[in-house]
This record gives C-alpha cells, sequence and structure tokens, in this order.
C-alpha cells in the first residue's frame, strides 16, 4: 500500500496517508481505537471499498484500478473472517463451507473432497453435519474459517474475529490462524484483543486517525482500553 | 433455475400478484391483437370488393327486375350488372345458413328475399356516384354499399385497439413495477446469502441470474395463461359464427393461424417483460 487516503461520501476522513508493505507469509495484527481506520484499512484490502487516493497491491490485482467485473477473482484469492462469522443459519457446517465453492462453479466431486479436508484443518470433521445454532461460537468461527480457506486464498484477512468469543475459544481460533500461517498463508486480523497481541507476539501495526502511528515487530498492543 | 423456481414460490403473494398484473396485461394485449389480425383482414377484403349491390321491393317481379338492370346498364361508368334472381337468392342464404337452419327459410310460404341486383363499376372511384345514382331508381328499395359500412366499423375498431393499446402500455409498466417488488423482496430474503457469495467470489452474472430467471418464470407462466383462454375462446368464437363476422359477411382470421402468431407474441412478450423487470431490480438493488 502506497500513500493511500480513503473520505467517504459522508466526509468521514478515514484514512489519511497509509504506505505499509505485508510481505507473503507474514501475520500482522492491526491494532487501534475504535473509528481509528483499522476496519477501512480490512474493506480496502478486499475491495469493498475504492480508495480515494493512493495505490494498493494485493496479490497482484491492482486495487484502485481493478475493474467491478474482476473483483471476483480478487476475492478468490483472499478469505474473509468477520466477528460475526456470517453462516447460512440454514445450511449445515459442511453445506456453508460448499456454498463458497458452489457458487465460483467448482465441480461437485472437488467440492465434497475439498469441504472435508477444510473442515478437518478446523478440526470439526465430525461436526460436519450441524447447524450453525447447534455450534458454539468458537465452533461458528471456526467454520467461518473453514469457509474461508476452502478457495486455497494466499491471504486470510480477519475483521475483529475473536470479538463475539470468549477467552478460551479466542486463542482456539488463534492456535488455529498459527497453523495457517505456519502452512504459508498471510495473515491480516484487525483486533482488540490486548491479552492475544501481548501473548502471541506478531507485527503489530496501530492505526490513530487515519494514520500509521506505529509499526512494529512483535509488538506490544499498547493501548489500555 | 432451482434457485429461480425456489424463489417464485417463497415469495408467493407477492409472486402471485405479479403474475395476476402480467396474466391481465397479456390477456388485454391478446385481444388487442386478435382485433388488429381480424381488421386487417377485414380491410383487405373490402378493398377487393369493388362492387355494391341494390335491392329492389320484395313484391316486385323477375320482369320488373330485369327492367331496372337495364336502366342501371344505361348508366355511365357501369362496367357488369348481375341479377340475382329471389330464387337464386334463396338458395345461396340456404347454402350460407347451413342444413339446421334452412328450415327457417322452409316456413315462409312465399320467398321473403327481394330481388338482388350487383353493379360493378368502371371505375372503383366511381362507386359512391353510382351508389347514388341507382338508388333514385323507382323500384330500388335499398342500395348496401359495403365500403361505407365497412369505414363504420373501421372506426370503432380502431378505437378499440387504441384504447386496448393504451391499456398494454400501462399494464405493462404496472407489470413490471409488481414482478420488480417481488423480485426485491427475494433479494432482502436472500440478503445474507448474497453478501457471502460476493465474498467468496461468485461472479456478478452468477450472482443475478437466479433474480432474473424469477421474473422470467412469473413472465413465461404469465403469458401461458391468456394464451390458452384466447385461443380456447377464439377458437369456441370462432366455430360459433361459423368463421364470418356476425351477420356482416366479413371472414374471420381463421383460427389456426392466429393462434401462433398470437402465441408467439404473447410468450415472447411476457418474458420480456419478466426479464427486464430483472434486470431493472437487479441493477438497483443489487450492487454487484
Amino acid at each position: 500500500m502506497q500513500d493511500v487516503w480513503k473520505e467517504y461520501p459522508n466526509g468521514t476522513q478515514a484514512l489519511n496517508g497509509i504506505s505499509v508493505r505485508i510481505q507473503k507469509g507474514e501475520f500482522v495484527y492491526i491494532v487501534g481505537p475504535s473509528g481509528a481506520g483499522k476496519s477501512t484499512f480490512i474493506k480496502l484490502m478486499y475491495r469493498e471499498e475504492r480508495p480515494t487516493r493512493g495505490h494498493i497491491f494485493i496479490n497482484g490485482f491492482n486495487i484502485e484500478k481493478l475493474k467491478d467485473r474482476k473483483i471476483p477473482l480478487l476475492r478468490r484469492t483472499i478469505g474473509v473472517v468477520f466477528q460475526d462469522f456470517k453462516l447460512l443459519p440454514k445450511l449445515t457446517a459442511a453445506e456453508n463451507v460448499a456454498f463458497a465453492l458452489e457458487v465460483i462453479g467448482a465441480p461437485p466431486k472437488y467440492i465434497r473432497k475439498r469441504v472435508r479436508e477444510v473442515l478437518e484443518q478446523v478440526g470439526l470433521e465430525d461436526k460436519m453435519n450441524m447447524y450453525p445454532h447447534q455450534l458454539s461460537g468458537g465452533e461458528q468461527q471456526r467454520v467461518a474459517v473453514a469457509r474461508s480457506l476452502a478457495n486455497n486464498p494466499s491471504v486470510l484477512i480477519a475483521d475483529e474475529p475473536t470479538g463475539n468469543l470468549d477467552p478460551d475459544t479466542s486463542w482456539d481460533v488463534m492456535r488455529l490462524f498459527q497453523r495457517i500461517n505456519d502452512l504459508g498463508t498471510t495473515i491480516v486480523m484487525a483486533t482488540h484483543n490486548r491479552e492475544i497481541v501481548n501473548t502471541m507476539r506478531k507485527r503489530v501495526i496501530a492505526i490513530e486517525n487515519g494514520v500509521i502511528v506505529r509499526d512494529e515487530e512483535k509488538g506490544y498492543y499498547g493501548y489500555d482500553d | 433455475m432451482r434457485e429461480g423456481f425456489k424463489n417464485v414460490i417463497r415469495n408467493g403473494w407477492m409472486s402471485f400478484a405479479a403474475l395476476s398484473a402480467v396474466i391481465v396485461t397479456l390477456a388485454v394485449l391478446g385481444f388487442s391483437l386478435i382485433l388488429t389480425f381480424n381488421v386487417a383482414q377485414m380491410s383487405n377484403s373490402v378493398t377487393g370488393q369493388l362492387e355494391f349491390s341494390a335491392f329492389l321491393n320484395v313484391n316486385a317481379s323477375e320482369k320488373q327486375g330485369q327492367q331496372v338492370a337495364q336502366e342501371i346498364r344505361a348508366l355511365p361508368g357501369v362496367a357488369s350488372v348481375q341479377v340475382i334472381s329471389k330464387n337464386e337468392g334463396l338458395q345461396q342464404m340456404k347454402q350460407e345458413l347451413g342444413q339446421e337452419l334452412s328450415d327457417v327459410l322452409n316456413a315462409f310460404k312465399e320467398n321473403p328475399l327481394p330481388i338482388q341486383i350487383v353493379v360493378k363499376p368502371q371505375d372503383p372511384h366511381q362507386i359512391d356516384r353510382l351508389a347514388k345514382e341507382v338508388s333514385e331508381i323507382p323500384g330500388v328499395a335499398a342500395v348496401r354499399d359495403p365500403h361505407k359500412l365497412a369505414a363504420a366499423i373501421f372506426r370503432t375498431l380502431a378505437v378499440v385497439r387504441d384504447v386496448g393499446i393504451v391499456f398494454v402500455v400501462g399494464l405493462v409498466v404496472t407489470s413490471m413495477f409488481l414482478i420488480s417488488n417481488t423480485i426485491r423482496m427475494t433479494i432482502f430474503h436472500r440478503r445474507r446469502e448474497i453478501e457471502i457469495m460476493k465474498l467468496v467470489g461468485a461472479t456478478n452474472w452468477f450472482i443475478r441470474w437466479p433474480f432474473i430467471i424469477e421474473g422470467m418464470i412469473i413472465g413465461l407462466v404469465g403469458s401461458v395463461i391468456p394464451v390458452v383462454l384466447l385461443v380456447y375462446g377464439y377458437r369456441s368464437l370462432y366455430v360459433k359464427a361459423k368463421g364470418v363476422f356476425s351477420g356482416l359477411a366479413f371472414p374471420l382470421v381463421q383460427a389456426g393461424q392466429i393462434e401462433v402468431k398470437l402465441a408467439v407474441i404473447l410468450i415472447a412478450t411476457g418474458l420480456l417483460i419478466g426479464m427486464w423487470g430483472g434486470v431493472i431490480t437487479v441493477r438497483r438493488f443489487l450492487r454487484v
């Protein structure tokens, strides 16, 4: 990312000139107070929002020049996980994962195989046929992670993935992220969870008022909230 | 496809409203079309008819008939004159009425028909002047000029057709609005699915298709029903009227001929309305 600015139509200046380079295979926390621009940063990465100014390159895609029609191609190389999981309540865990593959037109045989693989990877192979409401929050988030991995993304983006989870399950999810990162997937995670950032030490990028105020390897959370 | 069908069923009432609107629209359109086809045919048949008939008093004798015919022949601009005697006229009518009804004619003691004289002018444009002159010849009771009659009918039918077209336009807009609303409900219903589809990289058309298909299904079903009704209705009318437009001796367009045209036009229109309704909704509310 080079000198990225983002102004929303309502006049909010979300990002005021951010430059950052994240290497393949890194594990990065994005921290900062609420409303500092973390979510905007994340949204720019998967082209939910378009930068007002500046250049963003992700997996070889030039975000500011990417045509709407080509957005799906970018998103197939990126996995996204949210605070609220975004699972479909009427589908089982396996179906939720399969859905992500079906809508990009993967062959059914491959889908079956891949669904099993990723659910095993997140340790939910024995709960494949349960519906989201039958699963705990941590399990639901793991299904969401499995879904985001289905396309073999090279980058996993997580927006407050532990925001709705209790500390124990949060750690389950974090250990899962670590394993995924160990397999070579880049992870960018926006978080408010001080304990996690301070214990599982990674690169920390702190954003305040739309600018990067701190960027350090094995950094601390550094806020008191 | 599967998704499109599911959507139609899920939005029961909205689908029903949209469907009804399409049915009414296409029924009115179909009715206007039938009328237009027949008016076109009638106008052809009338333009080809370059003659008029004069009728004598009922009690006029065959001899008087020949006399009047002579007088008409003497008029300037007459190409040919043909006398249809009372008997000939009766035979003709029996044929036209068919076996069952000819008994009615047998009930008359005396032949009730007047002598008819068919006059053909040299120049078709002279037909009005000649008709007027013939009507002034003593012994002539009435002159029937098909052109005058036809003109009046044309005017009426043209008005009916124009009103029909105005209705159709209004109804097309209403149908599309209702279809659009139905699809909007589906989009709202499935907004989470759509959000996730976008996130995992489904192409825009992959997301759009089910909604456009939903519209097309409403349009298709909505067109089949009026096609069936109108075809059935026209057939029974055609059989009842024996292929002739009531009493005016203009042939109706044959049932088989009109059906295919009608079906093609209505179904195509229905599909188009549905598809377009789907496209505008997807454009406005899906933002993919």
